[in-house]
């Protein structure tokens, strides 16, 4: 085994002896997709009825898959909840506080519409016990016709709808035929996890930013893993799972990966760039390959290789300031102004009564921070300062942590409500049709305060304000392909694109610090000098032909 | 004494001082994109231009090391105090005045005692520590692990740009000091032609008539 260092010595030898011309070789396309399972549901006798619920469909699933239940209720997409292992604090949908629409206690139904179960209706209670409240469809759908009430905990659509019903992804709603969507199931594919995934936040890339239902189908530009004309890669091919178990998590991140590519069938640990590319992912026996590489040691994959994100027309919210919520139209109603316009003219709400102003953004920059992969979460446990900008979440790391790197980040801004008297963010009780206690539809907030206090298990004072808040998502998706990357001439710059990173050296971003200023100071002089000595030997050569 | 025509930079001298001519403004105007002074080309060419410079001028380094220890030439650069102050007086007064230069060339010492301490401070000082540097700055990532290694590189990146700017100060005050002769031409023509006016005792020039008969010419 040879070790890196061994591999970068003679990868710079060779590379400054200009040997080892490598070609790269072109990935090739994938042939088109088609189910490799040995069954074909649509022939299984169990799932030749009229099905009448969720749970009656998952309860005909697990007589087959018989574990399938269990396996599904110790992962996060059912428990909601996760321990950080180095911090211990208690994070998950079900405890995180954000700066969307702040935490989901006291609004179950609308949240859980997202849960892979049916009938979550409250957080303080584990989510339902029984084997069958387990959704499989919800990832397992190939048919594309399964979507889930909105405010239903996660109850699909029937089989009659609603006029004028929309789901989670604002698209018409239509009636469920759960025969139909049994029949189809297969491994997950982008639609599946995209449905509510890309919709996070309450809409379109809302979130995320680099999630957006672009992903449905995108071209190499967009996202070179998982353009439809490309590798079409679904998330799972990275985001790779065990026993219903998936990885890539944004509490706990791997922020740089040493151990790189396992060999084949082996890495099921992680959904780190290394763990394909490998450790040394530039052409080692090139100049500029060997340069990138020992980037990659301080600079993470996505710094350079996603230059932009919310790319492909679908912007994400970028400010949300909850203290403007509440104003009400010259006719007395909620109202809604939708002045941001996407470049190819999409309208995008800038206010809206329910939920105050916003500000929005396409082909965005992102933001640069050392991470470790660690976030802690300014959570009902986490006193806060309010005379500065408070972090929802905080990310930790540094130059000198060999676990950090430099990260991509998509910054959200706003206001968000706190306790004035504890120094707390508060949780506020929000959706409730018929509610006296939701602000939608009520709009008071001090019994949209208390209500939420009540179904989150924490407190209110009775006095609250509005904090300017900021919180941090790391940028990751969209991923370029590889001639888009950012030019080395954009963080090799003054004011480029890492300059509120202090402390690094980064060749021509300090035009003139201490040695330039001093050499040019000697360069000046001797220039200064020989002016001077010109000048002497021509007064004296004057007065030479005037004797 | 008598005055001729000798050849005193044999070939390889004058493609080693050409070469490097040519690589050191390569690498002053390649060094100064990266440092950010200008963005004339590319970040990344400039790099590639840079880096494949300097290893070309550390090749070259080599063979001229070998060759001035080889042929005894490194001799011409031992600092020498015999005559040093009248070389000092003419910059600074005796040239105002049209007095001649002081030094006279000799085939065994072509450089006067000023010019030899400048081209030594030059050769031991100002090139190892860009060299050094530049080595260091380029295989950053094999000692990065190292103890408080970013103080280092920022020491490493700052002294590389001052010696960067001693160089452009060498050259600049290299080019005026050719226009303190009667002619440019005079001062050059020697880089080409291998040939310079040099004071012959009769020894010399017995010497030499003898037996490097091609190393000898009258003086044009």
């Amino acid at each position: 085994m040879i070790s890196g260092k061994m591999t970068a010595v003679i990868g710079l030898t060779l590379a400054l002896t200009g040997a080892g011309a490598v070609v790269a070789q072109e990935a090739e396309a994938p042939p088109a997709k088609k189910s490799n399972t040995t069954v074909d549901h649509s022939n299984l006798e169990i799932l030749q009825k009229d099905f009448a619920s969720g749970p009656e469909v998952t309860a005909a699933c697990l007589t087959c898959h018989t574990e399938a239940s269990d396996q599904v209720k110790q992962s996060i997409h059912w428990t909601w909840d996760y321990e950080h292992p180095v911090t211990g604090q208690d994070l998950g949908k079900n405890n995180v506080i954000n700066s969307y629409c702040v935490g989901v206690a006291g609004n179950e139904p609308r949240c859980t519409s997202c849960h892979v179960g049916y009938g979550w209706k409250d957080m303080n209670t584990p989510p339902p016990q029984e084997a069958n409240a387990v959704d499989c469809l919800v990832c397992h759908d190939k048919s594309d016709t399964y979507f889930k009430v909105p405010a239903g905990a996660g109850q699909p659509f029937g089989t009659e709808v609603k006029e004028g019903a929309v789901t989670n992804t604002g698209k018409p709603a239509n009636p469920v035929d759960l025969t139909l969507v049994a029949q189809s199931v297969g491994l997950p594919d982008r639609d599946n996890c995209g449905n509510c995934h890309f919709y996070g936040g309450g809409g379109d890339n809302v979130k995320h930013g680099d999630l957006s239902s672009v992903l449905h189908n995108p071209t190499k530009d967009i996202d070179v893993h998982m353009a439809s004309d490309g590798l079409n890669f679904e998330c799972s091919t990275c985001h790779v799972s065990d026993q219903h178990q998936w990885h890539g998590s944004r509490y706990n991140v791997t922020a740089k990966d040493t151990e790189g590519a396992g060999l084949p069938g082996q890495r099921r640990d992680v959904a780190t760039c290394e763990s394909c590319h490998g450790t040394e992912p530039h052409d080692k026996f090139s100049l500029i390959g060997f340069k990138l590489n020992s980037h990659r040691d301080k600079i993470a994959c996505q710094t350079c290789h996603i230059p932009e994100y919310a790319k492909g027309g679908v912007p994400t919210k970028t400010m949300w300031d909850w203290s403007t919520a509440g104003k009400m139209g010259e006719d007395g109603k909620p109202m809604k102004v939708a002045k941001y316009e996407t470049a190819d003219g999409k309208k995008k709400p800038t206010y809206v009564t329910m939920k105050g102003d916003f500000e929005w953004g396409e082909n965005l920059k992102p933001e640069y921070f050392w991470f470790d992969g660690q976030v802690e979460y300014a959570n009902a446990d986490h006193d806060i300062d309010p005379s500065g900008v408070v972090e929802v979440n905080m990310i930790s790391g540094g130059q000198d942590d060999e676990n950090s790197r430099i990260w991509p980040f998509k910054v959200m801004r706003g206001k968000q409500p706190y306790d004035t008297e504890r120094n707390r963010l508060l949780y506020p009780h929000l959706f409730g049709p018929g509610s006296e206690t939701a602000y939608w539809g009520k709009w008071d907030w001090d019994k949209a305060f208390e209500a939420g206090a009540k179904a989150s298990g924490t407190e209110y004072s009775g006095s609250y304000d509005f904090v300017a808040t900021e919180m941090y998502w790391p940028v990751t998706h969209m991923v370029a392909p590889a001639e888009d990357h950012v030019a080395c001439e954009e963080c090799h710059k003054e004011n480029g694109r890492l300059a509120n990173i202090a402390g690094i050296h980064i060749p021509g971003a300090n035009p003139m610090g201490p040695g330039g200023k001093l050499g040019a100071l000697i360069f000046g002089l001797t220039l200064l000098g020989l002016v001077i000595h010109a000048l002497m030997r021509l007064i004296g050569r004057r007065n030479m032909k005037e004797h | 004494m008598s005055e001729r025509m000798v050849k005193i930079y044999p070939p390889f001298e004058r493609f080693w001082h050409w070469s490097q001519v040519i690589l050191v403004l390569v690498m002053t105007f390649t060094g100064f994109r990266l440092y950010g002074l200008h963005e004339w080309i590319p970040y990344q060419q400039a790099v590639l231009v840079h880096t494949y410079a300097a290893l070309l001028l550390m090749v070259l380094w080599i063979f001229a090391i070998f060759w001035h220890f080889t042929t005894g030439t490194w001799k011409h650069y031992v600092p020498s105090a015999d005559g040093l102050g009248q070389v000092i007086r003419f910059y600074s007064y005796g040239i105002f005045k049209g007095e001649k230069h002081p030094y006279r060339k000799a085939y065994w010492r072509k450089h006067n005692p000023l010019q030899a301490m400048a081209y030594l401070a030059l050769k031991l000082l100002i090139f190892p520590t860009i060299w050094i540097t530049g080595i260091a700055y380029l295989t950053y990532r094999l000692w990065e692990p190292a103890a408080s290694s970013g103080l280092w590189i920022e020491i490493v990146g700052n002294l590389h740009v001052l010696a960067a700017f001693g160089i452009l100060s060498f050259i600049v005050m290299h080019l005026y000091l050719m226009t303190t002769g009667h002619s440019l031409w005079e001062h050059i023509r020697p880089m080409f032609t291998g040939y310079d006016e040099i004071d012959l005792s009769p020894q010399e020039e017995a010497y030499l008539e003898a037996d490097e008969p091609s190393r000898i010419k009258p003086v044009a």
